[in-house]
């Protein structure tokens, strides 16, 4: 607590006049305001193209309304979620969601790992391959659909002409239920180890080389170096590989569209493709707001998951 | 505990040869320090002992064994390295019983001995930390506690004080020479500070260029210099080299402490006992104790260091006097030392007493 203290008055100087005061104050405001107002463009486009659109679904997700008919809609509360869950396609697309992350997270954070690790050197030739395997990243994931579709026709496709060649039956691809998930899965990877590979070469090669001296001095064998001094060290970047793969495989629609529009039966409707289904193909607003919302939850959780369990193991230097 | 032997290594990166065909005999528990200017080749040289770097020809031997051809674990060594090289996941204790731990050491085995190392660097209370959470000055513990709990043969360090400010390098400078003593192994120490060489070891390599220029005991080195490469890296400040009297294949050097400055006015002093040079002084360094002075003579500019409590002011005109016992002569071109001067030059020596 602070006492209050008479100001001594000391003669000669004479207290502020009340304009002085008056400016002061108009200054000390400018200043407190200064740091908001630097930050008010970013805030203002933040707002009205982040928050306000997930604010506007949330809200929209309570209504029963169509998209021929944006006069006409009717308050109905949770009813669109309820409908939701009940739903047995839904369950289908939630389960088909979960599989395809699961997969494509694990498998191909796994394979790029490894692929890291072998391409983690100085000769020109891993630079090469390292260049190869990152391509795919950078072409547009429809021409990836449209590319691997051809690969995978099963009469003139070139996987089943390789699979022949050897003597092995064809494959039937997109067109069963059972690999069709396979193969969407399959493609993911293919698009997304080149990016992963290169986060895990640099996070690699960040990694200090003495620490790698100290430990050939200290007789450690190669694959404890790999689980005691590698990995630990790299954890930084498997977290950061794991939540944006996890959030960009819930995301997964491109392929999809292209590739097998979410069937056979069902078989790969995901989340993004069936909100895209429900509004732009049977109108249903109300159902495709409810399915973000509820994709945003689940992309939210599974964030907050990996801060909470990983994060905690993360080493940061 | 073991001797060490390079015979005519070499080490060529690319097409640069960095090691120059390098001979030399670390004699078993000797503190030997490598010294040099920076990129001379010594840790280069030290990283061959370790196995870090392969040698492109030659032969190393430590102990009575070739160890060309075994990877660092197997040489039974262990190496201090700049940064420390700790291993920022583990903690304290696993950082100094990993090393342990991979030779088969059992769990009981390796607490005792990690508690007992720890003891002695003073290292107790931290053994649970993160090297990130610990001082620098406690990070070179913890790197030397590692490579202590080992028992190695050979100690290797390179310039492992350079990251500690002044203080902590004075004490830790004089805790290595105790631990040296402690242990009676052999260390191999790389600095390019000519100070840390000096009070630390007992027998130098001086080197440079991917050559060793001189290896001898620190006072050795000081007070006989092979050449005029020694003679101006060891010594503070540098010898000064000035043409000679009448010899112009031949170069002398005298250490600025074994100078004097007289007054201009002085004429007593015998040419046969001493070289005069006259000058003026140019600008002072107060050090402490004692000062520097540049002086501009007919033979270039010299320092010369004396007692700051002897002040001579700036543009005097005066004489320089440096006694011939005290002046180094260089061959011009190879840089070898001539001979020690005990009296005035040959052509005017006239008595024959020498
Ligand atoms: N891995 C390397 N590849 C190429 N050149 C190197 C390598 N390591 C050292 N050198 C070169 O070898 C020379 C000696 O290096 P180094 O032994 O580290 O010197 P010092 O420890 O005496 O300062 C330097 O010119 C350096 O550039
Ligand atoms: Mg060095």
């Amino acid at each position: 607590m602070r006492k209050a203290v008479a100001a001594p008055q000391i003669s000669g100087i004479s207290n502020p006049t009340k304009q002085q005061v008056r400016a002061g104050v108009t200054q000390a405001w400018m200043e407190r305001l200064r740091p908001y107002l630097y930050v008010a463009p970013a805030l203002t486009f933040f707002f009205l193209f982040f928050l306000f659109p997930i604010a506007y679904v949330i809200y929209l997700s309570f209504f029963d309304w169509t998209l021929l008919n944006l006069e006409e809609m009717d308050w109905v509360g949770f009813e669109n979620y309820s409908a939701l869950l009940a739903e047995s396609d839904f369950h289908q697309v939630l389960w088909n969601s979960l599989v395809y992350t699961v997969s494509t997270v694990v498998l191909g954070i796994l394979l790029s790992f490894l692929l890291a690790l072998w391409l983690n050197k100085k000769a020109k030739v891993y630079g090469v391959i390292q260049a190869a395997v990152f391509s795919p990243h950078i072409i547009s994931l429809v021409s990836v659909a449209m590319l691997w579709m051809w690969l995978m026709d099963p009469q003139y496709g070139l996987l089943n002409a390789l699979l022949e060649m050897v003597g092995l039956p064809g494959y039937t691809w997109l067109a069963e239920t059972k690999s069709a998930m396979i193969s969407l899965i399959l493609v993911s990877i293919w698009k997304g180890v080149g990016y992963n590979t290169l986060v895990f070469i640099a996070g690699m090669q960040s990694i200090p080389r003495d620490i790698y001296e100290a430990a050939d001095l200290d007789q450690s064998p190669w694959w404890r170096t790999l689980t005691r001094i590698t990995i630990p060290m790299l954890s930084p970047t498997l977290f950061f590989l794991l939540v944006i793969n996890t959030v960009s495989s819930f995301q997964v629609f491109d392929t999809i569209y292209v590739m097998t529009q979410g069937g056979p039966i069902n078989s790969t409707n995901m989340l993004v493709f069936y909100i895209y289904e429900q509004g732009m193909d049977f109108y249903n607003g109300g159902a495709a707001s409810a399915a973000s919302v509820i994709l945003l939850g689940l992309v939210g959780i599974l964030t907050f998951l990996h801060f909470r369990v990983m994060g905690k193991r993360v080493h940061y230097q | 505990m073991a001797r060490v032997e390079l015979n005519q290594i070499t080490k060529g990166f690319q097409n640069q040869t960095v090691v120059k065909g390098v001979n030399l005999v670390i004699p078993d528990g000797s503190f030997t320090v490598l010294v040099g200017p920076s990129g001379c080749g010594k840790s280069t040289t030290l990283r061959m002992i370790a196995g870090l770097e392969s040698v492109t020809s030659g032969e190393i031997q430590i102990g009575d064994q070739v160890v060309n051809q075994l990877p660092p674990g197997k040489r039974d060594v262990a190496m201090v390295f700049q940064n420390y090289a700790l291993y920022p996941t583990m903690n304290v204790y696993d950082n100094i019983a990993y090393g342990l731990r991979n030779r088969g050491t059992s769990k009981k085995d390796c607490k005792i001995l990690v508690e007992e190392i720890a003891e002695i660097v003073g290292l107790t209370p931290y053994l649970k930390r993160k090297p990130s959470q610990l001082s620098g000055g406690q990070r070179q513990r913890v790197a030397l506690a590692r490579a202590m709990v080992k028992k190695p043969k050979v100690f290797l360090m390179d310039e492992p004080l350079s990251n500690l400010d002044a203080k902590l390098r004075n004490q830790m400078r004089v805790e290595l020479t105790s631990l040296h003593k402690q242990l009676g192994s052999t260390f191999i120490y790389v600095t390019h500070d000519q100070v840390e060489a000096m009070t630390m070891g007992d027998q130098i390599v001086v080197m440079s260029e991917g050559n060793i220029m001189q290896v001898a005991a620190p006072m050795d080195l000081y007070q006989e210099p092979e050449n005029l490469f020694v003679a101006q890296f060891i010594g503070s400040p540098a010898m000064n080299i000035i043409p000679s009297e009448n010899d112009s294949q031949t170069l002398w050097g005298f250490r600025p402490e074994k100078a004097l400055i007289m007054s201009d006015a002085v004429t007593t002093v015998s040419t046969n006992e001493m070289i005069t040079l006259r000058g003026s002084i140019v600008s002072r360094e107060i050090l402490g104790a004692d000062s520097l002075y540049y002086v501009e003579t007919g033979k270039g500019r010299v320092v010369v260091k004396m007692d700051t409590d002897q002040t001579v002011e700036l543009q005097t005109s005066v004489q320089v006097c440096v006694p011939y016992s005290h002046i180094y002569e260089f061959d011009r071109d190879s840089g070898n030392r001539v001979q020690r001067r005990e009296g005035k030059p040959a052509p005017t020596l006239a008595g024959g007493m020498v």
